[in-house]
């Protein structure tokens, strides 16, 4: 039995409430509908998709092959008067797009896991989540972005992973009236002049980690370095992230092709030029590669990059390669708050595994939508927007404010990759910056 | 640009050529002997580096793992031989991409069943870690090092099979004329399935040892066997002499490109367009080879096997 599900039914029990005979068990597609009478005038019915592990995988491949096939999880609609304060309270439906097949699927997977985590404890029945999959592919997002908006008609979108897809997906939704909470792909564009009054981004701005990198290169004493990031649009504002704080020389600006396997041309370069810092932005597998090529090139030239090369999911197939690699992040496993040490045993007790920043950013974005909803129906579409914008919650990062452009403003800190018994994981080492917000708020109209 | 820095890239040119080569042989084998386009041989790229890594992080030995790679890719050409490929040869080359293509989808999310969508964990034997310094003071990495020498016995294990067995003689009769072969005797099923498997191993140990310098994980295949087919068209296709040579030319240019264009551009604009721009054009490279040869030998380097 899904464990989710004896949580749920265990309290409403604990609650007081006399558990019903009709009990209508239905399982469409691993997804599992159940609809119980507590109260005569109580009707409590609840679709949770079974979203552990195996099941997740195996519906995660179906969606990749299959015609878009949703998962869908209702946690529950409540309507009579026994629960007065929960029935008056409005409902909200909640679209989410991101990669759950292809390359890039443990982003997504991370990111709907930790948003599905702060929903299943918020226990709101007025949220429904409906999820989808992109398959990083901007025109499939397009059509599920349609179709959530016409037919599902959703108040909320998020979920996009990759800044190409947010680029093709946000600007119509929010001109539509939907609102769009980002949970990670934040490209300057939407920061600058395409930012919109219902467009948040929970994360960052895609520069800031780069930024920050360079903020850290200055106070390491470092006077040199060389940069490499593949190339297009994302390497490219990476590099100039991090040259925008960088004080020192730079040795060279490499870019690489997109989806490069093997850096070995690239390191013979790097070993012969002399830089005393490197700096690298190679997401995804292609950062796999490069750390482990670069840890048996026998170079020694300190390394450093932004988080995303060093989150929980990827450090454990770098291996070894990643000991005491510096990297930015504005989220850490043992950051020191209340809320985070709750979120990262939760995460680990649901899912476990132990959670990744992308995780921590889905769990922050549900709970940013939920504090939300605790003020304003979302209806009243100003009444929400600017409930959302007093980001009145517990955030995982711990301070946590939007800029007047609907940016994070938030500490980025420094990390160290270091060994916890058998597992890879980090360590914060310091404050890279402090209540960083964005390079574009200028640009933005708002 | 010191001449250390050059011999060091050659060197990366050929270890990327070589393990080209690999997987090159087995497409070209396929495609001369049973006249097939089989789309799928990243997937058992992929299949020989997921079962390494299987094996070596269950057993803890790489070695273990290495054989395991190459006799899984193997056992899973064999298979696929016997259940699918096998209706295809009488068909046309849009019937076969069809069905491979499929291969591809059922291989990658069954994979991702088994494995997980997380990349996989999968390193050198401790033995091979760390640099050697070579004559000349070229600093290498040990396993590049070793690519280079395994790829190269493999070649010649693979030349002299071909060119000094009865198994060979019966492959390159297979290519020529395989109505013939099989009115004399030689039961061709049997033959096809053994190239077949062949050339999946040897995909298999590409795959296994280049997931363990790059990353494992479910489609790591494709882009390799992009590269595959434009070796055996340069190569000319069928031809395992073809595959070799153009291996090695495409290795080499294509490293060498990446190395050496920004730096010439560097000569006459500035710093950050040269990059750029060399870096776009390195990445072109390869097909600019390929479109070139194509002008000159339509049928390619040694492309006299009729195709």
């Amino acid at each position: 039995m899904e464990p989710a599900l004896d949580c749920f039914i265990c309290r409403n029990s604990t609650a007081g409430q006399p558990q019903s005979a009709a009990l209508a068990v239905a399982a469409p597609q691993g997804g599992l509908s159940i609809s119980h009478n507590v109260f005569p005038n109580v009707r409590i019915s609840a679709m949770l998709a079974v979203e552990r592990h195996f099941s997740a995988r195996l519906l995660s491949q179906l969606n990749g092959i299959g015609d878009m096939k949703k998962i869908a999880l209702v946690l529950a609609t409540i309507t009579g008067l026994a629960f007065p304060a929960i029935a008056a309270a409005n409902s909200l439906k909640v679209g989410m797009i991101t990669t759950l097949s292809g390359g890039g699927a443990s982003l997504g997977i991370d990111v709907r896991d930790g948003f599905m985590l702060a929903v299943m404890q918020a226990n709101d029945p007025g949220i429904e989540v409906v999820v989808d999959d992109d398959q990083r592919k901007p025109d499939i997002a397009v059509q599920i972005a349609d179709k959530m908006i016409q037919s599902d008609k959703v108040d909320v979108l998020t979920g996009i992973i990759w800044s190409n897809l947010a680029l093709a997906v946000v600007p119509s939704a929010v001109q539509q009236g939907k609102f769009y909470l980002s949970p990670n792909a934040g490209p300057s564009a939407l920061a600058g002049e395409l930012c919109h009054e219902n467009y948040f981004n929970v994360a960052w701005q895609n520069d800031n980690l780069h930024e920050a990198a360079g903020a850290y290169a200055n106070s390491a004493g470092y006077s040199n370095s060389y940069l490499v990031a593949p190339n297009y649009p994302a390497g490219i504002d990476a590099l100039n992230g991090y040259k925008r704080f960088f004080e020192g020389e730079i040795a060279n600006s490499h870019y690489t092709k997109l989806g490069q396997d093997d850096y070995a041309a690239e390191l013979a370069v790097i070993r012969a030029s002399g830089a005393d810092s490197v700096f690298f932005f190679l997401p995804g597998g292609m950062g796999i590669a490069f750390l482990k090529q670069y840890a048996q090139s026998g170079i020694d030239i300190p390394l450093l990059g932004p988080a995303f090369s060093f989150d929980q999911g990827i450090l454990q197939a770098v291996g070894d390669a990643a000991l005491g690699v510096i990297n930015t992040s504005q989220w850490s496993k043992d950051l020191d708050n209340e809320a985070n040490a709750a979120f990262v045993e939760a995460f680990q007790a649901e899912y476990g595994r132990l959670p990744s920043l992308y995780a921590s950013q889905g769990y922050d974005t549900a709970n940013l939508l939920i504090s939300a909803m605790a003020k304003a129906e979302v209806s009243d579409a100003d009444a929400f927007r600017a409930a959302l914008r007093e980001a009145e919650f517990d955030s995982v990062r711990g301070s946590f404010a939007f800029d007047t452009n609907q940016h994070p403003v938030q500490d980025i800190y420094v990390r160290e990759v270091v060994r916890e018994g058998e597992v890879l994981t980090n360590r914060i080492v310091g404050l890279a910056m402090e209540d960083r917000s964005n390079a574009y708020v200028g640009d933005c109209s708002m | 640009m010191s001449a250390i820095l050059f011999a060091e890239q050659i060197l990366n040119g050929l270890q990327l050529g070589v393990m080209l080569f690999l997987m090159a042989a087995g497409l070209t084998l396929v495609f001369g002997v049973m006249g097939l386009i089989n789309l799928a041989h990243g997937s058992l790229y992929m299949i020989g580096a997921f079962a390494c890594a299987g094996v070596a992080t269950a057993t803890g030995s790489f070695w273990l793992g290495l054989l395991s790679g190459l006799a899984a890719a193997a056992a899973a050409g064999a298979i696929v031989e016997i259940t699918v490929i096998r209706r295809l040869y009488r068909r046309d080359h849009l019937d076969q991409v069809l069905a491979t293509f499929a291969l591809i989808l059922v291989f990658s999310e069954g994979t991702r069943w088994i494995f997980g969508s997380f990349p996989l964990y999968l390193n050198p034997p401790e033995l091979l870690l760390g640099t050697v310094v070579l004559p000349g003071g070229i600093e290498y990495p040990k396993f590049r090092l070793a690519i280079i020498v395994a790829g190269l016995a493999v070649a010649a294990g693979l030349f002299w099979l071909i060119g000094r067995t009865t198994l060979g003689i019966r492959i390159r009769a297979g290519e020529c004329d395989r109505e013939m072969i099989a009115a004399l005797g030689v039961n061709i099923g049997i033959l096809y399935t053994l190239v077949f498997a062949l050339g999946a191993g040897l995909a298999g140990l590409a795959g296994a040892m280049v997931g363990s310098i790059q990353s494992v994980q479910v489609g790591m295949g494709e882009p390799v066997l992009i590269l595959a087919f434009v070796v055996i068209v340069i190569g000319g296709i069928g031809s395992v002499e073809g595959a070799f040579v153009a291996s090695i030319l495409v290795g080499l240019a294509d490293t060498l490109g990446r190395f050496l264009f920004p730096v010439l551009f560097g000569a006459f604009m500035d710093a950050s367009s040269a990059t750029s721009i060399g870096s776009a054009l390195a990445s072109m490279l390869i097909y600019l080879l390929m479109a070139v040869v194509l002008v000159f030998r339509p049928r390619g380097l040694f492309g006299n096997v009729g195709a």
